[in-house]
């Protein structure tokens, strides 16, 4: 075991399986000389070479456009975006073209490529360097995406995307990124697209969360326990499309109380889908309402330090939540 | 340069071949006909005329096979690129009616979009300018696998104002990659002028630009065309991208749920038909003597024949199964 940082986690492993198939390539703005504005692809240019790790022109459409046609071609482009507010002139390659590679071609044609994608805040990022973007893509079928939260998620999921032969968009939190660390093995190892992950078991309330607020969420967990034994369960969710909803169901089964945490706005986010999976396949399991503690609807989360904590939900609020929906 | 006069043809034609393409061409005009009216009976939903672009398509089909190793990302007015590359009209017509045994996507997608990997072809999307990217993709892994594949990237007037064919281009000149941009320019986005589209005069103004070779020909004329993409593949080939811009009328509306005569002079649309490739080639080979009126006449009987047996078996053709809903929305 060694102990890494989750941009150090995801480095590895994109170094891992470069090294192991010389058709992964990466490109995107800042990748090469610079190593990537968070340091991702660090190194990587001077062991792979200049035709492997690309610094492209600041344009997110043919970034995007490119990696795709590279990936009719046999190779397994990973285009990287800096920061996910830039990713919206690249969406139209993205769920307007690769996630329908495979449908719109009766399954001819393939489009394996991973889109690695900075998102979310609590970094004072303003409007344009804090957005969640996930919904956008959860809503897309012929997508996968993934959504770990700590570097030895990372690090499996992350080497899993890029041997799948589909398109799959993969959401690094960059506030984790130097913030979260954590025990990852020396030896090969991958996890699978669409499974969650029991993070913490516990009999009274399942909370389900990913990306920053599942860390914020066990936080939360614990000083209820400790406080008010009050015994959480968390599931995390770590692939948000596939949707593992059997993990989910079965935790709510035992505890009979849902709650959802994401960072990202409520309404039509991934917590309604959860919601009404649960109301559906659960009902008569549940023994109180489900409650979703997210990202109010404005655009973002502000610039403003008072705007983005207001924004942004914490542990003291979760366990709030959590008490309030002990006792109902 | 013009219809070649004599019959010093350029390399790799012949006299059978000239006849074999005219052939082709002819085939495509039938079927293309024969589409549009099927739509005006209610059985073909939608259909997007290449009547006008045959030469430019056939041309540079015809030079990429010569030359061998391209690769097409083609738009939704290249029917007759597609039939060239030995799509047979029965399965042209499946795709049309939305028939199983559509080899491009199975009656997931308008017609003849989607890909037919056997012959080289993808067209993933109706969003115009949306392959060109792809197209440089493709050549990139071509030109860092080391492999001779050229990629040929058609699109039209239309899609030169999209940022993406922006983005496309200068990529590739940047990277001088093996591929050529082919314009099949009809002047009209649509309903839009090309004055309203752009300010130069022509598209391959704008070569210079990203570091293409370009030139700017008439796409009506055959021989033209050929002999412009055999030098366009053979440079791309060497890593010179390319950009190709053919002159061409769209002889019919943008589409068959479009209506020209809103925004197009009589004269405009009658005075084209002067232009039409398939006259050109036609009167080429009969002022050549490659054959007589009364051959052409078997030769359009026997294509009518062929469209009316092609007809006959995709209209009595299933249609997909409902259950096939569901199928190959992921790659294993």
């Amino acid at each position: 075991m060694v102990e890494l940082s989750i941009i150090e986690s995801i480095r590895e492993a994109l170094k891992e399986e470069m090294t192991r198939d010389t058709n992964v390539i990466i490109l995107g703005e800042d990748v090469g000389q610079r190593g990537g504005v968070f340091l991702a692809t660090q190194g990587l240019l001077e062991e792979f070479g200049s035709e492997r790790v690309i610094d492209t022109p600041l344009a997110e459409a043919s970034i995007m456009g490119i990696a795709l046609g590279a990936s009719f071609n046999g190779l397994r482009p990973v285009p990287e975006v800096e920061f996910a507010d830039f990713l919206w002139p690249g969406l139209n390659q993205i769920i307007g073209e690769a996630s329908k590679v495979s449908y719109g071609t009766n399954g001819a044609l393939n489009a394996p490529m991973v889109i690695r994608i900075p998102y979310g805040g609590g970094i004072r990022g303003g409007l344009y360097h804090s957005q969640n973007v996930e919904s956008y893509f959860f809503h897309t079928p012929g997508l996968k995406v993934c959504a770990p939260s700590t570097p030895y998620d990372a690090k499996g999921l992350l080497k899993s995307a890029i041997r799948d032969n589909n398109p799959v968009v993969f959401l690094e939190h960059k506030k984790t990124y130097r913030l979260v660390r954590g025990e990852v093995p020396l030896q090969e190892y991958l996890l699978p697209i669409g499974k969650a992950d029991v993070k913490k078991q516990g009999s009274d309330i399942t909370i389900v969360s990913y990306g920053l607020m599942l860390h914020y969420c066990i936080e939360a967990a614990h000083l209820s326990l400790k406080e008010d034994n009050i015994n959480v369960e968390i599931v995390d969710l770590m692939s948000l499309r596939p949707l593992d909803t059997g993990t989910v169901i079965e935790s709510v089964k035992k505890t009979g109380k849902l709650m959802i945490v994401h960072e990202d706005n409520l309404t039509g986010g991934v917590g309604a889908e959860i919601s009404a999976v649960v109301a559906n396949e659960a009902f008569e399991y549940l023994d109180g309402p489900i409650r979703r503690v997210c990202g109010p609807d404005v655009p973002t989360m502000p610039f403003a330090k008072s705007l983005e904590d207001a924004y942004l939900p914490n542990s003291k609020l979760i366990y709030e939540e959590i008490k309030k929906l002990h006792a109902y | 340069m013009s219809l070649a006069k004599d019959m010093n043809l350029p390399k790799g034609l012949n006299k059978q071949k000239v006849l074999q393409i005219y052939e082709q061409m002819l085939m495509v005009r039938l079927i293309d006909e024969r589409v549009w009216a099927m739509n005006r009976q209610g059985k073909v939903p939608i259909a997007a005329s290449c009547q006008g672009h045959e030469a430019a398509q056939l041309g540079s089909l015809a030079a990429s096979q010569y030359l061998g190793d391209c690769f097409f990302f083609t738009y939704y007015r290249d029917l007759a690129l597609k039939f060239g590359t030995g799509l047979n009209e029965k399965d042209i017509m499946l795709s049309y009616l939305g028939r199983n045994g559509d080899p491009y996507s199975n009656g997931r997608q308008f017609p003849l979009q989607g890909a037919d990997l056997s012959r080289n072809v993808i067209q993933l999307s109706n969003v115009v300018a949306a392959g060109m990217p792809q197209a440089v993709g493709y050549a990139l892994a071509s030109k860092i696998k080391r492999e001779p594949t050229v990629s040929l990237s058609f699109f039209g007037d239309g899609a030169s104002s999209q940022g993406e064919c922006h983005e496309a281009m200068n990529f590739a000149g940047i990277h001088k990659l093996p591929i050529v941009f082919v314009c099949e320019n009809n002047h009209y986005a649509i309903s839009v002028p090309q004055n309203l589209q752009m300010t130069v005069s022509e598209v391959s103004e704008r070569a210079p630009g990203y570091g293409l070779s370009a030139i700017s020909i008439d796409g009506s004329d055959f021989f033209q065309v050929y002999e412009s993409m055999l030098e366009a593949i053979a440079l791309a080939r060497r890593n010179v991208p390319v950009l190709v811009e053919m002159n061409v009328e769209r002889i019919m509306p943008h589409t068959s749920d479009d209506d020209h005569s809103r925004y197009r002079d009589q004269s405009e649309i009658t005075n084209m038909r002067d232009r039409d490739p398939l006259t050109k080639l036609e009167q080429w080979i009969t002022s050549h003597k490659l054959t007589t009126e009364s051959e052409i006449a078997t030769i359009t009987a026997s294509c009518k024949q062929r469209v009316n047996l092609a007809t006959e078996y995709a209209e009595s053709a299933p249609e997909p199964e409902a259950s096939s809903l569901y199928d190959n929305l992921f790659s294993k």
